[in-house]
Parts: structure tokens; C-alpha cells; sequence
């Protein structure tokens, strides 16, 4: 990775071309992320890992991968492989980096043991995992010994394998290195609850054959044994350094080659950077540095005087799913060091802050569960932190939100870019997004963990220049949806016609007509279907079903609250059966079928409203779900009916169409089965009423809901619901979700708060009736189009042959059900029953060969 | 030399809006545009390979011609990713990042009320350009 940043810089910075440049790698790959190794799992493919490739195209630069550097003679300046291919050098880099240690213990020989490092390692694992799960009939089990960064993301790589997983770590905590014991106790609690079994405090002894000779079991230093059928090692690593040794270069005592400030090693014509390189006697084990040594060494070669200087980079935990983090003195060992800690062992949070003896000067910092402060504090390491330590760890974390960063405090650790470099790509080079800003200044563009950061110096460099970014909707209208849906609201405005002949300009798009049409909705200017609104509707919309990859669509009726009868469950799996449709349970706590054609849908639904199901909107932008626990009527823990306030919220907000998808969650205790604090509303339940938390989402970018009140009873929580989903609707850019508007609303969740809860702008009598009229004028949107012969006509495929279907439609059974053909497979069907017969078929004849 | 086809009437398509339409095997999607006129194009999405394109929604983009002069062309996006393309040349307005796939283009019109279809594509768009 150093040798490519290294090739990228030198590229980028020498347009003239005066360098060439040969890389030699002894894998057989060119250069990949190694950071992001694990996410060779998701992908099972090295692009996943992929650098960019442009570099290898340039004509300056060769790249001989799969031939190791045998030897380096420094006299005659020439490098000669194992190959036997000799290079010629002006000056040699060495990016040697380093090899997974494997402790020296009885047994390491055997097949089954595997050590973390390299893309062909996991490869390899994951073959032996997949070849063992099949020779033993059973899940695999698996052993790390080292409960460091690495050997959690192998343990998690383990699970992702299918494989148990046991870490087993000699220091008394995991990621002993870089948590403080408070820290390192939280992070086993988070293990623990993803399934890993953790042993702290013991080491692996010796490795013990299974029967057919592989690796069968592990003895640990305390005398208890672990059956096994993999161990990966993830013990430390060590700088290679074997040839730098025997050309003779200065070696550092704990191994790694010399190297000075500008990465030269002991002789001036070879320089050497990443985790091969000993600087002050230490060698790295990040990227970090490794990209820092890489552009001095550019910066050096091109005449300039720049210098590789240790800071203290953090580190992060990632790929695990779960969060750590930490930078600095995380034991407090500087003199008179103070910590101040928050401890919830309930949602799993550990944060600690280390300061001076007089508590101003930021020395450190851990973060175990929840590292959102991590990238905001991390620069101001050794800096004031200008603000109360207990009100920045407190669990609203908003002591923070004034402290400004010094322009040369470091935002990027791993491009090492920082305040100052952020502003000015603002101010003078016209960054306006935070992908120019990523472009612009390499910021951000290796871990990602400091783009909270960014977008933060990014929007206040932004309103300092008094710059506004276009809000456009799109072409057509100028102006952002708030301002749009204010326009249309003050001006009565209701069709598009009329709204685009007084704010827009043509005929509209597939941006801006859907959002008027959910304007309009809002206002309650009439059904979705109704004149011209049908020609607004994004098919989702248009035919209340959502499209799939290969035309057809699903079908979600509501469930409120989770809840079904069984007769509607019998008519339900009725209707899947005549019309071959898969079935499946969504993420969000319903039924769902997939696969209906158009022309089926209206008969499908005049089935399932005859049992008493409706619309799910499960295609709107709109209220989707309130996910629910069973709450005190069935639960021991509940202390409120959360299932019955879910119904009453689902059915109360229904239908109501947004800028975005709603979703709520409303748990019976503080126990929050719901995970309501994952949902856009979150309620969850005390002794003395509701917790309300708002602003909570999944997604790309999760964010946890916070909390807006307490306490509240069942009356004054729907008020304030009302009130909060009003404001959003009215306010929220298009596509918005309420996470970012919460945040980018102006106060922040306490001018919310004050907004909802006090009335501070005398608006909520006005938001609580139009949620009102929302309430009154609700009508099922299935149920009123089943009425409405004309609203049938657009379920016809083809306008001239009514009876006709879609000859291309082909379905290929799958697990008992069906998906849709992809291009290759062999065999598919145009008639889904047909192939689900098959499918059937085949699943019984499984059945029968495992008896 | 292509045959146009009777499709339906007029009145059977809902003006700013699609509807699919077979002319023997072949699959077409046809849209009523606000001014009365009618344009048809493949039903096939070249990115997805669903018959999805009578689906999609009309709009309009505004392009500065080679005169200089501004004027809005006539659009469809699918409903399946959003590429967009000009209904009358089959080109790509906006290929969402994609590689350039131009739709067929069949020439339609209105007569006595009623839509005619031409039962063979009469335009592709340009080739792919970079």
C-alpha cells in the first residue's frame, strides 16, 4: 500500500516525468487495501480490495508482481530477484512491510492454522473453512489466539465464514494495546453479544492433531483445552527486514531498518518506508505513518524538504460491527493525568477522556461502543479541549459543539491532512461538496472515519463565506422542496400544472414531479391516482407495489404493530400459491410476496382487502413500519402495552406521504427489543410513560435517534409525534431523511426540543390540525382504486392486447420458492407456479436423500 | 419500409403518461405527451433488461442547440435506476454513470383520433459516444 501511495504521489507531482519507477511485490496481485482486508468477505473477490489501477497504466512506472527481491547490493546498485531478473537503481525503496509473527509452539505445523495478513491468507482460510464445514457435517470451530484489532476482525471474518469463533488473548482485555481496562471490559460485552466467545488472561500452549491429522484442539496456558478445527494467529507483526539485513543496512533493535526523519536509511541511496522502516527505534503498524513516509520520500526525491515525524494516530476497530476507538494516553500514565469517564453498560458506551492535572489539555481518549466523538476529539489531542470534559462525554455529547479546530490540528490521520488544508480547499480552491473536499485534499479517502469531521469544517467554512449551495430541486424549480411545499401551501396551488406555470420551468422530471405529487399529497389535494396527479407518480407510486429488477412487483399489506389474524394469514399464503409468488419477511416486520406482473396486482389486493388487509405503502415515501416488542400484555420485562401504542401510532400516520420513508419503533422497556433508537421516531417505555427519540435511522448512514422528551403520557407522546412529523414533512429537503435534518436544523435538537415540547413558535396548533386533517382524510389507497374502474385501466401491460403477458418473464427455483432468471442460468420458467412446483419437487427429493 | 399500426385510441392513453403496446412479438412503450402528440420507443430498459420503459416518467431537459438557441427536449426516465433519454432521438440525456445504451425509436402519430405505431424501429440514436 506504501509503495503505491508512493508510485500515486510521485505520478501526481512529477507531470515531466524525470522519475521511472519499478515496484517488485512478491504477490501475485498488484498492490491492494490491506486495511480493508476484511471486506474480502462481503465480496469474496480481491477487486473489493482494489487500489486505483491507473497508476500501473502509467508509462513511467513497472510493476513486477510475483517475483521477490532476493537481494539488494548497494555497491553495484542493483536489485536481483528470485527470478534471477537484476534492476538497476539511482535510489531504492524499500516497502518491504511486515509478516504475521506465529508464536513458537508445539503443533503450529498442523494443517488448519493460519495466520491474518495477506489477501492469499484469507482466501486460504476461507477455503479450509468451507472444505472442513463439509468433512466434519457440523459448523467449524474456530480459535484466534491474539484479541488485538486484527484478531477481532479475523474472529469476525471467522462468523462471516459460518465458523465459531473464540478469541483467546494472554493480556487481561482485548485490544490491550489500545483500550484502557474500563474500555477493554465494554468491548468484550460487545463481542460477547455478536456470539464470540472471548478467554482474556491465557495464551495458546500447545496445538493438538484431530484424528485425521489436522488441527483438533488447543491447550491454553492455564491447562484448559478448546476443541478446534481452525486457529488463525494474530499475535503481532514484524518488519521484514531480511534483505535491508544482509546488504548490510543499520537495523533497529527490536528489528526494522534505520531510518532518519527524511526516510533514509543508513546508506543515503536507499530509503525506506511503511512498517519496515524503524523510526526512533519503533516500528508502525498503520497506514497512517506508512502514507506520511511515502510522501516525504516523493516530496525528497523531487528536491523538497519535507519530514516524517511519529504522531499518535489513534486507532480505530474495524470490520467487526463493532465500535472501538482511541488515540493518546489511554492509561493515563502522564503525571497527574486525569480521566473522566462515562460508563453505560445498558447500551453498551464507554467513553473516556484523558487531560492534564489542570484538566484543560487533551491527552487522550477511549471510545467503546459508540466512537462518534472519536474523529471530532482525536485532533484535538495535546490541544485545550476548550469545553467541560463531562459535558463532551455526557450522553447527549453536545459540550462539543462550539470547540473550533486549530487550522494545523490533523482531521485525516491517514493522509495526514489537516484543519487548515480543509478550510482553504473551501476558501480558495471552491470545494463546495465533500467529495470535492475528499478530491481536492486526499482527506478522508482511506478509513472514512474522520468525513464527520470534514463535513463539519466543510459547512461552517461554507456559512463563514456566506456561500449558499444550490438547493435546487432540479432544473425546473429553483428552489428547495421546503421552500417549494411553503409556496404551494400559501398559495393553495393544486396540480403541478399550476405549480410548475408559477415556479418552475418546462415540463417537470423524474426528480420534481414525484415530489410535487407528495406535496400535494401532504396538503390532501386528493387521491394518488387522481386526474393529473397519476402522471406525477413514480411507478411505485403509480401502481402501489414496488418494482423489482425484473418488472414485477411486490405486494406488502399492512400489518400494524406486526400483528396478523390467521384467516388473513390463511388468504395470504392462498394468494401466493395461486399466483407462484415468493414469500418472505421484511426487514421491517412484515409479510411480504414478490413477483406479481402488473396486470395481477389489482386482483391480488381485491383478494387481501377482502380479509381486512390494506395498503401497506411499503412503495411511498411515506410511513412505512412501526416495529414493536409484545410488550407488557405478554412480556415479564414490559413495563407499557408497546404493541398496542405501535398500532395506534401505524394506524394513526399511515399513508402521510414525506420526503423521505418514515419508520418507527416502540419498545416495551429499556431492554429496546424495537431497537427504536435505530428508527426515525423511537419510543420506548419507562416506569412513568415514554421515552420519545427522534431523528434515528439504518441505512448507509445510521444514526442513533435522541432523546426529544420524557415520560411522557400516551395523549402528550402522540401530540408531540404529531407535532415533530408536521415540522419534518413541512421542512425537510427532498429525499431528507430526519437524521440529517435534525442535525442541520439551526439549534440543533434543542431549538427541536423547544420547537415541539414548548411551543416556542406558536406553530403547534397548527401542526397538530394538519396532522389532523391528515388523520381524518385517510383513505386506503388499494381499497378506493379496487372502486374506480378507470383507475384499473393502468394495470393493462399492453394498451392493445389486454390478455397478453410479458413473454420474457423466466423464474428459476430456488430453496423451495422463486427468484427471477438471470442471464446463464440454464433452466427458467415464464410461469412462476411452474417453477415453484419445481423447486417443491426438488426440495422433497433433498429431504428424501438426507433420510 | 415499416407499417404503422393501429395501436388504440387516444383517448385509451392518459395524457404525461406510458402504456406498453405489442406490435406482433415486439414490445414498445408509448406516451402521450401533454401537447396531444404521441412518441413510441423499445419497452425494453437496455440497463436492466426489464420491460419497464412505459413505466417511466416524462419530463423535459433544457439543451442549448448548435444555433445557440435554448429549447427543451422531450424526456423519459426509467423507472428502474432514472437514466434518462430523449424521446424523439432515442439518446442518452443522462446515463447515471453508466456506459451510453440509446433506446430504439419508433415513429407514432395521431390520425382521426386514433395512435399509429411504425411496426419497425426508424431511428437509433447515435452511436455510444465518450
Amino acid at each position: 500500500m506504501t509503495a503505491h501511495r508512493l508510485v500515486a504521489g510521485l505520478r501526481s507531482r512529477d507531470p515531466e516525468g524525470g522519475w521511472s519507477l519499478t515496484v517488485i511485490g512478491d504477490e501475485p496481485h498488484e498492490p491492494y487495501d490491506r486495511v480493508h482486508l476484511s471486506e474480502w468477505f462481503d465480496a469474496r473477490d480481491a477487486q473489493a480490495l482494489a487500489l486505483d489501477r491507473g497508476v500501473w497504466d502509467d508509462p513511467r512506472v513497472t510493476l513486477v508482481a510475483g517475483d521477490a527481491v532476493a537481494s539488494l547490493d548497494r555497491t553495484a546498485s542493483v536489485v536481483t530477484t528470485r527470478s534471477g531478473r537484476q534492476v538497476h537503481y539511482d535510489r531504492a525503496v524499500l516497502a518491504t512491510g511486515s509478516w504475521a509473527w506465529t508464536p513458537r509452539a508445539e503443533g503450529t505445523d498442523l494443517p488448519g492454522l493460519f495466520t491474518y495478513r495477506t489477501l492469499d491468507d484469507v482466501e486460504r482460510l476461507a477455503e479450509w473453512v468451507r472444505l472442513r464445514e463439509r468433512a466434519l457435517g457440523r459448523a467449524v470451530r474456530g480459535v484466534v489466539v491474539g484479541g488485538g484489532v486484527l484478531g477481532l476482525e479475523a474472529a469476525a471474518a471467522l462468523q462471516r465464514l459460518g465458523a465459531e469463533a473464540t478469541v483467546v488473548e494472554f493480556a487481561d482485555r482485548l485490544m490491550s494495546v489500545q483500550l484502557d481496562q474500563g474500555g477493554g471490559e465494554m468491548l468484550r460485552l460487545l463481542i460477547e453479544d455478536l456470539g464470540v466467545t472471548v478467554r482474556t488472561g491465557a495464551g495458546a500452549h500447545r496445538f493438538l492433531p484431530a484424528g485425521d491429522g489436522s488441527v483438533g484442539s488447543v491447550e491454553l496456558t492455564d491447562g484448559s483445552a478448546l476443541p478446534t478445527d481452525v486457529v488463525v494467529f494474530s499475535v503481532g507483526i514484524r518488519p521484514r527486514d531480511r534483505v535491508a539485513r544482509e546488504a548490510g543496512l543499520a537495523i533497529g533493535e527490536r528489528g526494522g531498518v534505520v531510518v532518519g526523519e527524511a526516510c533514509q536509511t543508513s546508506d543515503p541511496g536507499v530509503w525506506a518506508i511503511g512498517e519496515c522502516a524503524s523510526v526512533d527505534g519503533v516500528c508502525a503498524g498503520l497506514v497512517a505513518p506508512g502514507n506520511d513516509m511515502a510522501d516525504v520520500v516523493v516530496d525528497r526525491f523531487l528536491g523538497g524538504e519535507r519530514v516524517h515525524r511519529r504522531a499518535d494516530d489513534g486507532t480505530k476497530l474495524k470490520g467487526v460491527g463493532v465500535e472501538a476507538a482511541s488515540f493518546g494516553d489511554v492509561n493515563a500514565v502522564s503525571a497527574g493525568a486525569l480521566e473522566v469517564s462515562f460508563v453505560d453498560p445498558i447500551h453498551r458506551r464507554f467513553r473516556k477522556l484523558v487531560l492534564s492535572d489542570d484538566a484543560t489539555t487533551l491527552l487522550g481518549g477511549v471510545f467503546v461502543g459508540d466512537i462518534e466523538l472519536y474523529s471530532a476529539l482525536r485532533p484535538l489531542l495535546g490541544r485545550p479541549l476548550g469545553a467541560d470534559p463531562a459535558a463532551v462525554i455526557a450522553p447527549d455529547g453536545e459540550g462539543l459543539a462550539d470547540t473550533e479546530l486549530p487550522d494545523e490540528a490533523v482531521v485525516c490521520s491517514c493522509n495526514n491532512v489537516d484543519a487548515g488544508t480543509v478550510r482553504s480547499a473551501v476558501t480558495e480552491r471552491g470545494c463546495r461538496t465533500i467529495g470535492q473536499v475528499k478530491e481536492c485534499t486526499t482527506a478522508g479517502t482511506v478509513c472514512g472515519s474522520c468525513v464527520p469531521a470534514l463535513t463539519k469544517l466543510l459547512n461552517a467554512e461554507l456559512s463563514r463565506a456566506g456561500v449558499t449551495v444550490s438547493d435546487a430541486l432540479c432544473e425546473h424549480f429553483a428552489m428547495s422542496r421546503a421552500t417549494l411545499y411553503r409556496l404551494v401551501r400559501e398559495e393553495g396551488l393544486r396540480t403541478f400544472t399550476e405549480v410548475v406555470a408559477a415556479h418552475g420551468t418546462g415540463r417537470g422530471c423524474a426528480v420534481c414531479r414525484p415530489t410535487v405529487a407528495s406535496i400535494l399529497s401532504t396538503l390532501r389535494r386528493g387521491h394518488v391516482l387522481e386526474g393529473e396527479q397519476a402522471a406525477l407518480q413514480d411507478t411505485n407510486d403509480h401502481v402501489m407495489a414496488n418494482l423489482q429488477k425484473n418488472g414485477t412487483y411486490s405486494v406488502i399489506p399492512r400489518m400494524p404493530g406486526g400483528e396478523v389474524r390467521a384467516d388473513q394469514l390463511l388468504e395470504f399464503a392462498k394468494v401466493a400459491d395461486d399466483f407462484g409468488l415468493y414469500v418472505r419477511v421484511t426487514g421491517g416486520q412484515r409479510l411480504a410476496m414478490f413477483g406479481a406482473r402488473l396486470d395481477q396486482l389489482p386482483e391480488i389486493w381485491r383478494r387481501l382487502t377482502a380479509v381486512g388487509f390494506e395498503s401497506g405503502h411499503a412503495y411511498g415515501k411515506s410511513l412505512r413500519t412501526v416495529k414493536t416488542c409484545v410488550g407488557r400484555t405478554w412480556c415479564r420485562f414490559g413495563v407499557q402495552d408497546s404493541s398496542a401504542m405501535a398500532v395506534r401510532l401505524e394506524l394513526r400516520y399511515r399513508g402521510l406521504r414525506s420526503p423521505h420513508k418514515i419508520k418507527f419503533g416502540v419498545s416495551g422497556c429499556a431492554r429496546e427489543c424495537a431497537e427504536a433508537r435505530g428508527k426515525d421516531v423511537g419510543i420506548i417505555a419507562t416506569h412513568k410513560g415514554w421515552n420519545l427519540y427522534v431523528g434515528g435511522n439504518g441505512g448507509a448512514q445510521p444514526a442513533h435517534a435522541q432523546l426529544l422528551a420524557e415520560d411522557l403520557d400516551d395523549e402528550t407522546l402522540v401530540r408531540y409525534v404529531d407535532r415533530f412529523l408536521m415540522l419534518y414533512v413541512q421542512e425537510a429537503d427532498r429525499l431528507q431523511r430526519t437524521a440529517p435534518w435534525v442535525a442541520e436544523r439551526a439549534g440543533g435538537l434543542d431549538e427541536l426540543r423547544r420547537v415541539v415540547v414548548e411551543d416556542s413558535l406558536g406553530i403547534a396548533d397548527q401542526l397538530e390540525a394538519a396532522m389532523a386533517e391528515h388523520v381524518r382524510d385517510y383513505e386506503d389507497e388499494w381499497g378506493a382504486t379496487l372502486a374506480d374502474p378507470a383507475k384499473l385501466r393502468k394495470f393493462t401491460p399492453f394498451v392493445n392486447a389486454p390478455e397478453a403477458v410479458d413473454g420474457d418473464l423466466a423464474f428459476v427455483p430456488e430453496r423451495g420458492q422463486v427468484r427471477p432468471a438471470d442471464e446463464g442460468d440454464a433452466v427458467a420458467y415464464p410461469d412462476p407456479r411452474v417453477a415453484r412446483d419445481v423447486a417443491l419437487l426438488a426440495a422433497r427429493v433433498e429431504l428424501e436423500e438426507a433420510r | 419500409m415499416s407499417t404503422f399500426v393501429d395501436i388504440c385510441a387516444l383517448d385509451d392513453l392518459d395524457p404525461e403518461r406510458g402504456a406498453g403496446a405489442l406490435l406482433g412479438d415486439t414490445q414498445v412503450a408509448v406516451f402521450r405527451l401533454a401537447d396531444g402528440t404521441v412518441r413510441a420507443v423499445q419497452q425494453r430498459d437496455p440497463y436492466s433488461g426489464a420491460n419497464v420503459m412505459s413505466r417511466g416518467l416524462v419530463g423535459t431537459h433544457r439543451v442549448t442547440g448548435d444555433d445557440g438557441v435554448e429549447r427543451d427536449v422531450d424526456t423519459v426516465t426509467t423507472p428502474m435506476l432514472k437514466q434518462v433519454w430523449d424521446v424523439d432521438t432515442g439518446a442518452v440525456l443522462d446515463a447515471g454513470g453508466k456506459d451510453r445504451r440509446p433506446l430504439a425509436v419508433f415513429a407514432a402519430q395521431v390520425r382521426d383520433g386514433r395512435v399509429l405505431v411504425a411496426d419497425t424501429p426508424t431511428e437509433r440514436a447515435p452511436a455510444p459516444q465518450r
